[in-house]
């Protein structure tokens, strides 16, 4: 019998994912996992998991891992890029790890151009700490530190930052992406294939930004996180390629600097 | 050659290839010089951070991937870095950080100071862990202790901080460098890609209690070890003294200078100066109390090594105290006067 679906080399052979049903980020271990397979570079692979609801990832990627504190994934990635050109470098983060205690780091990781690749996590809230406001949590939306849903004047607005990344010259391919749908998830594969290609060839720095269901903080069943990404999320965080750089302009000379 | 541009050598030398740091007085020399020489080096990377928290977490990512790493800063920067050796203390990562002592609390000054004392030997992150702290008292031990520090992060995979302040970096005197020790340290940990083997993973998060307690008693065990094997110190002038000073850093060179100027006054000193911070040499300090009841500490702060001192000798010795904090450096003169006054009071 031919076998069409089996669980990727990269991923672990025993667990079951700690993470809720219907969450993004098992998805996202998934399609990540996958692509290291296809492009044969498991053995080559070093990933940075986050403080956040994918702390554990190291117990599921069959990869090598070093676990950093909350929010400075770009640095611990930094130091082992420059130290390890050769190797698949990516950083993997929440949107409180990125967009808030972590955005320094983040922000001139990009800037450098650092040669490695960032999957950013995008749930619009702290999903491991129980639901409260993240810089991503839209306006008006609930979470359990903005209760009556977020105010602008009180709170901030929501950030963009894949938008606000692509304009520093470091950064070489910034797509957003979502798994909220089968069609979707293919094309989030097809978008953090291409940012692990360029790595490779180093081209600099890459971002693949994911709208990512968080059905449990957002107190919705699956479905209908899948759909009010559909319907609502998308149209703060517009899905689609931000940034393609050809490969003159952020190449080998200029970012992704071998050391 | 300039204190702080020998620690940038000697680390060079040593086989450092990864520094990050960002700018602060009085240690900018450090970055400066790695800025200049590192990159020059097979292999070697300088990376301007944008805070001290990415220069810690930089330097861990480049130790998780086998390099020998560095960072420097001072008081403000080093508060900053706290986390993140508090977290190469959990992944037992090797790393060496220097901090130049200033003036605090807070922004404070530019001045020498020793007020980080209890910062740096009591871990000075959250949770139980300690690193190795070595205090070099001249330019020739900054070029010794910086290479010592590397050897002694790989021996025992741990945070080492070398801990002087802004007088010693900026002071000039000759140096010899020695010939670095070959890299002794077992590669089991380091990143590199699992090849066709199993994948590694480093992390300080262990969920369950008892687990959790288990990896903090393993890496008390390595503390004890520590603590018994890796002790230093220097002991001089002591064997007529009818007063021991103790002291530590710039610190310890007032103490010198002092020491000699009570001999005209017809007092006998010598003096006990810590090299290793923690572990503090507690059993070379007692056995001296065997034979002396007077200990006199001075320190440029309000009194924190003092603590281990009095944890050391309380019970066996008598122990005064003189402390100048928030940047001042006293002349041995006036330490001299200080020692003279307390010790005809006391008879
Ligand atoms: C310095 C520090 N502050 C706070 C925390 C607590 N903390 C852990 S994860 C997290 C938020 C995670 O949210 P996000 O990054 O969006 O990831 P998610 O869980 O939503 O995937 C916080 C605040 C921490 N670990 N460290
Ligand atoms: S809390 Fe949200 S992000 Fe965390 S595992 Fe559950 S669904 Fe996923
Ligand atoms: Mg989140």
């Amino acid at each position: 019998m031919k076998k069409v679906f089996s669980r990727p080399e990269s991923l672990r052979k025993k667990f079951v994912f700690h993470y809720c049903p219907g969450c993004g980020h098992s998805i996202a271990h998934r399609v990540i996992a996958e692509i290291i397979d296809e492009l044969g570079v498991r053995g080559t692979t070093i990933g940075v998991p986050p403080a956040g609801c994918a702390v554990l990832a190291y117990n599921y990627f069959d990869v090598d891992m070093i676990e950093a504190m909350h929010g400075r994934g770009p640095a611990v990635a930094t130091g082992i890029k420059r130290v390890r050109p050769e190797c698949l470098v990516f950083s993997y983060q929440g949107d409180g790890d990125l967009a808030a205690i972590g955005i320094a780091e983040t922000f001139h990781a990009a800037n450098r151009g650092e040669n490695f690749t960032i999957i950013f996590m995008n749930n619009a809230v702290y999903g491991m700490t129980g639901g409260q406001m993240a810089p991503t949590t839209l306006l008006d939306q609930k979470s359990t530190t903005s209760p009556p849903g977020r105010n602008a004047v009180l709170d901030g607005y929501p950030v963009r930052i894949s938008e606000i990344l692509a304009m520093l010259p470091g950064t070489a391919y910034i797509e957003r992406c979502t798994v909220n749908s089968p069609a979707n998830i293919v094309k989030t594969k097809r978008a953090i294939k291409k940012a692990f290609q360029y790595q490779l060839d180093g081209r600099g720095f890459s971002l693949i930004e994911i709208l990512s269901p968080c059905p449990t903080n957002w107190k919705m069943s699956p479905i209908d996180a899948c759909r009010w990404i559909d319907d609502v999320m998308s149209k703060q965080f517009p899905i689609g390629v931000i940034k393609d750089e050809p490969a003159k302009a952020a190449g080998k000379e200029g970012a992704g600097h071998d050391r | 050659m300039q204190g702080n541009r020998i620690i940038g050598e000697a680390a060079i030398r040593a086989g450092c290839r990864f520094y990050a740091g960002y700018p602060i007085t009085p240690q900018n020399e450090i970055p400066e010089y790695m800025a200049e020489n590192l990159r020059k080096v097979e292999g070697g990377v300088f990376i301007q951070s944008e805070s001290e928290i990415a220069a810690i977490n930089m330097v861990a990512g480049a130790a998780s991937a086998g390099a020998r790493a560095m960072t420097s800063s001072s008081g403000p920067g080093i508060s900053l870095k706290q986390e993140g050796i508090s977290s190469m203390a959990a992944q037992e990562l090797p790393g060496v950080i220097v901090n130049m002592m200033r003036g605090g609390p807070g922004l404070g000054n530019i001045r020498p100071s020793q007020g980080d004392y209890f910062q740096a030997t009591r871990g000075g992150g959250h949770g139980d862990y300690r690193t190795i702290v070595l205090a070099p008292g001249t330019c020739q031990e900054l070029a010794d202790l910086t290479m010592d520090a590397f050897d002694l992060a790989d021996r025992y995979r741990i945070p080492v901080v070398l801990l002087a302040d802004g007088m010693i970096g900026q002071m000039m005197e000759p140096v010899v460098f020695k010939e670095p020790k070959p890299r002794q340290y077992s590669a089991d940990y380091v990143l590199k890609g699992a090849g066709t083997g199993k994948a590694k993973t480093i992390k300080g998060l262990i969920l369950d209690p008892l687990d959790m307690e288990e990896h903090n008693w393993k890496l008390d065990r390595k503390y004890r070890v520590i603590a018994a094997k890796e002790t230093r110190c220097e002991i001089f002038n002591t064997d007529e003294a009818d007063i021991v000073v103790v002291a530590y850093g710039t610190a310890a060179r007032v103490a010198k200078g002092a020491i000699k100027r009570l001999g005209d006054h017809g007092i006998k000193a010598g003096l006990f100066r810590p090299i290793s911070l923690w572990p503090f040499p507690t059993e070379e300090l007692r056995r001296l109390a065997g034979t002396r009841k007077e200990f006199f500490v001075f320190e440029m702060s309000t009194g924190q090594m003092l603590e281990d001192v009095r944890l050391a000798l309380q019970g066996y010795a008598d122990i005064a105290f003189h402390g100048r904090p928030g940047g001042v450096v006293p002349t041995p003169v006036e330490l001299a006067n200080v020692i003279v006054r307390q010790y005809r009071r006391d008879r």
